[in-house]
């Protein structure tokens, strides 16, 4: 089975995420970025599709230059070649935009399988599968928690709010899957070292049929209109318990008519 | 006035809280109409009008619930077709924000997820998120097409009004594009007589500190009728179903009241609670993360503090 697997560029959560003052779009370049771990879920879950019977794994990016260490991470795990849509016109791309993009790459692009993560640690919509199904018109087998192969038929496990659901589907189809899955690989050393030799298709919009003005911030279909850094909380009361936290949590509770 | 359509979250006609919040804003931006989709309008008929739905559309056809998300988004579309929508709110689940997603792309409109709030502006609609862990909120505006929004829970407080709801039946055309994913089976999840984590007013949860004895925290929340959560560490850990983790791959939850015990704090578990509106945090570390948001703290060990407060709580309630 040939699998594409989508995979994003984000800024690190665990550092300052913050936003160009310019134009209020996400810093992504500043702000040291990786490969977005939800997606390492994708990519892990397409290895082992790949080696349980065969094909090629083509790990799919749009993002700035510096996306291609998100490219070359997943190279590093096991994927055998990827590409990078990399174009200034881009910046500012929301999920309209950026599954547009990725559409027009998979119109050129054979495969079965085209594998998403469930959604991006940075803009954190989990829409981009969705979209990208209904653009490509594929069966969406969206947000798995288990997937199982046979043959062409994909049937996954989807923990829904209120069930539990099974879902079957043929290929070719999109599939997202949760951290619920698997557990993803640390690439080893030969990995590392194989990635090295690896190829990387880049593409501009023109490319791709795709016009500047299709995509990017001045195109998108929404606007913000401001945004603000949360005011800090107020510091609170934090009591040590010498055998009384608990008669003051209650207290607490009682002022604030919790209970 | 146009309409505002608001997708009915319910389960067999067992319509959730999340619909009369959002019943609610739509009454501030135009002409509240609901849409039901699935089997159980009976059940769900006289909550709608109470909760001002001034038309019912209804869409019973089987393709709805025997394939995921592709045919709802198509029912969506037509009946955008024919009402002319000022704009769309669909709760913010997943599928929620699946179904918006592929709205969004059949109808050239623009989509905003997690809105906590939806005003009329001067020049449309504006909703507010909170994007980054709750770090920052972001005004923003639809500029393209009708507005699609998805709204999080308890983003509004439900204002009752009656109305008399005209029903209407809408048959939807399904493509057979949109019956490719079945559903083979369902499962419904064990009810646990608790709130809803998403719409309780309360939640208390337990992480890696709980070491696995999740009773003491189910003995708290049940004392404050709250519901309870967990952190991944303690999901990961088998300690308690991935239905109930809070955070970035959980649930978002934003109550009145968010207890925390036996959880340090990461960023991506605060991205599931940080909008709550009063936080209170148990932890034996006093240099844990988690005590920069609290409004109220306890260093001490959750195994002796909970039960003790617990016991103490019923006692006051006699
Ligand atoms: C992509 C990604 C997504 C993630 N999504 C989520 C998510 O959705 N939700 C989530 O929660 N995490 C998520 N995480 C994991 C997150 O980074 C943390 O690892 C996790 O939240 C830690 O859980 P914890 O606080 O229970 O455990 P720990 O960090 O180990 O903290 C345990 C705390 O318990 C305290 N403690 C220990 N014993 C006691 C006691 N007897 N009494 C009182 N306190 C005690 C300790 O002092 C410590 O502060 C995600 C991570 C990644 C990379
Ligand atoms: N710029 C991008 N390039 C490649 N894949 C992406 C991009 N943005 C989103 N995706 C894919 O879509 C999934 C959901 O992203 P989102 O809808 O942004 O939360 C991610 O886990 C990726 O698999």
């Amino acid at each position: 089975m040939n699998i594409v697997v989508c995979v994003k560029y984000v800024p690190d959560a665990t550092a300052d995420r913050t936003f160009n003052a310019a134009d209020n779009t996400v810093d992504r370049t500043s702000v040291d970025g990786l490969l977005s771990e939800l997606d390492e879920y994708a990519v892990e879950e397409a290895l082992t599709i790949r080696d349980a019977g065969e094909g090629e794994v083509t790990v799919l990016t749009a993002g700035p230059e510096q996306a291609a260490d998100a490219i070359r991470k997943s190279l590093q795990m096991g994927a055998d070649r990827g590409i990078h849509v990399i174009d200034d016109a881009i910046h500012g791309s929301d999920a309209v935009a950026t599954s547009l993009i990725l559409a027009k790459v998979l119109d050129r692009t054979p495969y079965d399988l085209v594998l998403c993560g469930m959604s991006s640690t940075d803009g954190s919509m989990g829409v981009v599968p969705a979209m990208l199904a209904e653009r490509l018109g594929l069966p969406q087998l969206t947000l798995a928690s288990e997937v199982s192969v046979d043959g062409s038929t994909v049937t996954v496990q989807r923990d829904g709010d209120v069930a539990t659901q099974t879902v079957e589907a043929t290929t070719p189809l999109v599939l997202s899957v949760t951290d619920q899955i698997n557990e993803p690989r640390y690439p080893s050393f030969k990995g590392i070292m194989a990635a090295k030799k690896k190829p990387v298709d880049t593409y501009a919009l023109a490319d791709l049929g795709l016009a500047d003005e299709d995509v990017g911030l001045s195109s998108a279909w929404t606007r913000v209109e401001g945004l603000q850094a949360r005011p800090p909380r107020s510091a609170g009361t934090i009591v040590k318990d010498q055998g009384d936290g608990a008669a003051k949590l209650v207290e607490f509770l009682a002022a604030q008519k919790f209970i | 006035m146009s309409e505002v359509l608001v997708l009915v979250d319910h389960v067999d006609g067992a319509v959730r809280k999340t619909t009369a919040e959002l019943l609610t804003i739509a009454r501030r931006l135009g002409e509240p109409a609901a849409v039901f989709i699935g089997l159980g309008i009976d059940n769900a008929r006289e909550y709608l009008a109470s909760n001002g739905a001034t038309k019912v559309y209804v869409v019973d056809s089987a393709d709805m619930t025997d394939y995921l998300v592709a045919p709802r988004a198509e029912a969506l579309a037509q009946l955008m077709d024919r009402s002319r929508p000022a704009a769309v709110l669909i709760p913010s689940s997943p599928e929620g924000k699946e179904i918006a997603g592929r709205l969004a792309i059949k109808t050239g409109s623009g989509l905003l997820t997690d809105a906590v709030d939806v005003q009329a502006g001067e020049s449309g609609l504006v909703t507010t998120q909170s994007v980054f862990a709750g770090n920052y909120t972001v005004r923003a505006a639809v500029t393209t097409g009708t507005p699609i929004i998805t709204v999080k829970p308890n983003s509004a407080t439900p204002e009752p009004v009656a109305a008399e709801a005209a029903e209407e039946t809408f048959e939807v055309t399904v493509s057979d594009a949109a019956k490719t994913a079945r559903i083979t089976d369902q499962r419904p999840r064990r009810k646990t007589g608790r709130p809803e984590l998403t719409e309780a007013a309360i939640v208390v949860s337990g992480g890696r500190g709980t070491g696995g004895e999740f009773g003491p925290i189910e003995a708290f929340a049940d004392a404050l009728g709250a519901a309870v959560g967990a952190s991944r560490a303690a999901v990961d850990s088998g300690w308690y179903p991935h239905a109930y983790q809070v955070g970035q791959t959980g649930k978002t939850v934003s109550p009145q009241l968010y207890v925390a015990s036996g959880i340090s704090g990461a960023i991506q578990h605060r991205a599931g609670m940080q909008t709550s509106k009063t936080i209170v945090a148990v932890n034996k570390d006093e240099e844990a993360p988690i005590f920069e948001l609290v409004d109220f703290g306890v260093v001490g060990d959750l195994h002796t503090v909970l039960p003790a407060a617990t016991e103490e709580i019923n006692k006051r309630k006699g």
